[in-house]
């Protein structure tokens, strides 16, 4: 038993209410950083390492080692699902509940950080134009399909996971909750979900800023809840380039206290800040 | 939407009462009904399921939501395998509000959350970790999971808040399986957010044979 186990609810109460509030206080940062224009020209072509085009239904793979970044280009009719997993360990893997109840926000976007099982950051969003991602709802499965389009031999997320998880000599077991981005869902008083769009337009951009040494997948599949009623993926554009090293006051690692500690767990894997 | 069954606990054919803090876990064959009762109200209880006989298939979080497109469970929800199967169904449920998208405490997160202080103490996946090592399995096999009397409402802003639970004593809910599952249970220790009133409590599961 530590001492915070023998604390009385009341006094952990007041804990807990002092963490929400701080973390509410510190959100204004990145509101304003949600408010600032983007620059898709700021990837000089020297910087780019690898430009790879996922067509529709189909997924790529690729490792992201640490302060590289990924951006994921929306092709106008999709979203893109994936998974991250810490490259020289993989049984460390994105987790989509710590990501959100850490950061005490379900939307995430420019600012916010992707947490693994394990306390520590796996990619940081360092740009986005669209703002709409999905932690909750997950990818498309042969199930989901056959709701949706009444075939069940569309290609899927949840296979194509799978098929990327075991060329890395993982399986089944391996395939977690994943995120998708540009997929509006949010949810309503009730609970319902409500689609708010956010996949039709063509140029749309993601930066995942990786922190550790990241093994990412990405399936070019619609989400399960996109109402569009042809299943018509087009291809998405996905691009390695060699991102600025982070300044001191870093927006992903600095906007949040909950970030903050998340690097303080990531950096000691590299020998300290990057 | 709550739904009140009355059943005879005497006529039970499992009874147990898992201490505070600490994991269970148990075999359910199907048609079996598990009645999971929070002794003293406002007490999560984390659950993993896995098929008995085949355990990658398990329980999916992001199956079972998207498959009734809501993000809360309850009385109704069919809960989904990764294989896109029904597992279990919630058949009575006198709280109304379950969650399955925050996932399970560790002592990792609370590091995160709670300050590097809170590294040691007891945690949810430390209990999973125990309890699924009895059945060859590892931390890879640790899904997100059902938290019974949890109460984590997602705002329409993408506020996302664990607060008060509003389960009251002797509140239940209970699981028909639909197939034969192993069923995980971490009585949640948690004492750094409201998921158990800051005060963790035991709870009571109980089998019967059927569901009537």
């Amino acid at each position: 038993m530590t001492a915070l186990d023998q604390a009385t609810p009341e006094e952990n109460r007041a804990r807990y209410e002092a963490l929400k509030a701080g973390a509410h206080e510190k959100s204004p940062r990145l509101a304003q950083a949600a408010q600032e224009p983007s620059n898709p020209a700021r990837i000089k072509p020297k910087k780019v390492l690898h430009r790879e085009l996922i067509p529709g239904g189909w997924y790529w793979s690729t490792i992201v080692p640490r302060g590289e970044t990924l951006r994921i280009v929306n092709g106008g009719t999709g979203s893109v699902s994936a998974l991250f997993w810490n490259a020289d360990d993989t049984s460390e893997r994105y987790n989509a509940g710590d990501t959100v109840k850490i950061q005490w926000h379900a939307h995430l976007s420019k600012g916010r950080v992707l947490f693994s099982d394990m306390g520590r950051v796996l990619m940081s969003i360092t740009d986005d134009t669209c703002g709409r991602h999905d932690f909750i709802a997950g990818g498309s499965t042969p199930f989901s399909n056959r709701r949706r389009y009444g075939d069940d031999s569309l290609r899927n997320s949840r296979d194509n996971f799978r098929l990327a998880a075991g060329k890395y000599g993982m399986g089944v077991k391996d395939v977690a909750p994943c995120m998708t981005f540009f997929a509006g869902v949010t949810t309503g008083a009730n609970g319902h979900f409500q689609w708010t769009g956010g996949h039709d337009r063509a140029g749309d951009y993601v930066d995942l800023r990786a922190e550790m040494n990241v093994l990412a997948v990405l399936s070019n599949c619609p989400h399960p809840l996109d109402p569009a009623p042809q299943y018509a993926p087009k291809s998405v554009e996905a691009i390695l380039w060699r991102s600025p090293e982070p300044d001191e006051d870093d927006l992903c690692r600095t906007a949040t206290e909950e970030a903050v500690r998340g690097f303080e767990n990531t950096d000691p894997l590299f020998g300290g800040r990057a | 939407m709550t739904l009140f069954i009355d059943r005879d606990y005497a006529a039970a054919t499992y009874d147990f009462t898992i201490p505070a803090r600490k994991p269970w876990s148990g075999q359910l064959r199907k048609g079996q009904v598990l009645r999971i009762v929070d002794l003293e109200g406002q007490q999560a209880v984390d659950t993993l399921l896995y098929n008995l006989s085949n355990t990658t298939e398990r329980y999916s979080a992001q199956d079972t939501l998207t498959a009734q497109g809501a993000a809360y469970i309850e009385a109704g929800t069919a809960l989904m395998s990764n294989e896109g199967n029904v597992m279990a169904t919630v058949i009575a449920d006198t709280c109304g509000r379950h969650d399955t998208s925050a996932g399970a405490c560790s002592c990792e997160s609370n590091t995160v959350r709670f300050g590097h202080h809170t590294r040691y103490m007891h945690a949810c996946r430390e209990n999973f970790l125990l309890e699924v090592s009895k059945y060859g399995m590892t931390k890879r096999d640790i899904v997100g999971n059902i938290n019974f009397f949890m109460n984590v409402p997602i705002m329409p802003d993408g506020e996302v808040t664990i607060d008060d639970g509003i389960s009251a004593p002797l509140g239940y809910v209970d699981l028909r399986a639909d197939m034969d599952l192993l069923v995980v249970i971490s009585n949640c220790p948690q004492v750094n957010n409201p998921c158990n009133g800051f005060n963790p409590t035991p709870v009571r599961v109980l089998v019967w044979d059927s569901a009537v």
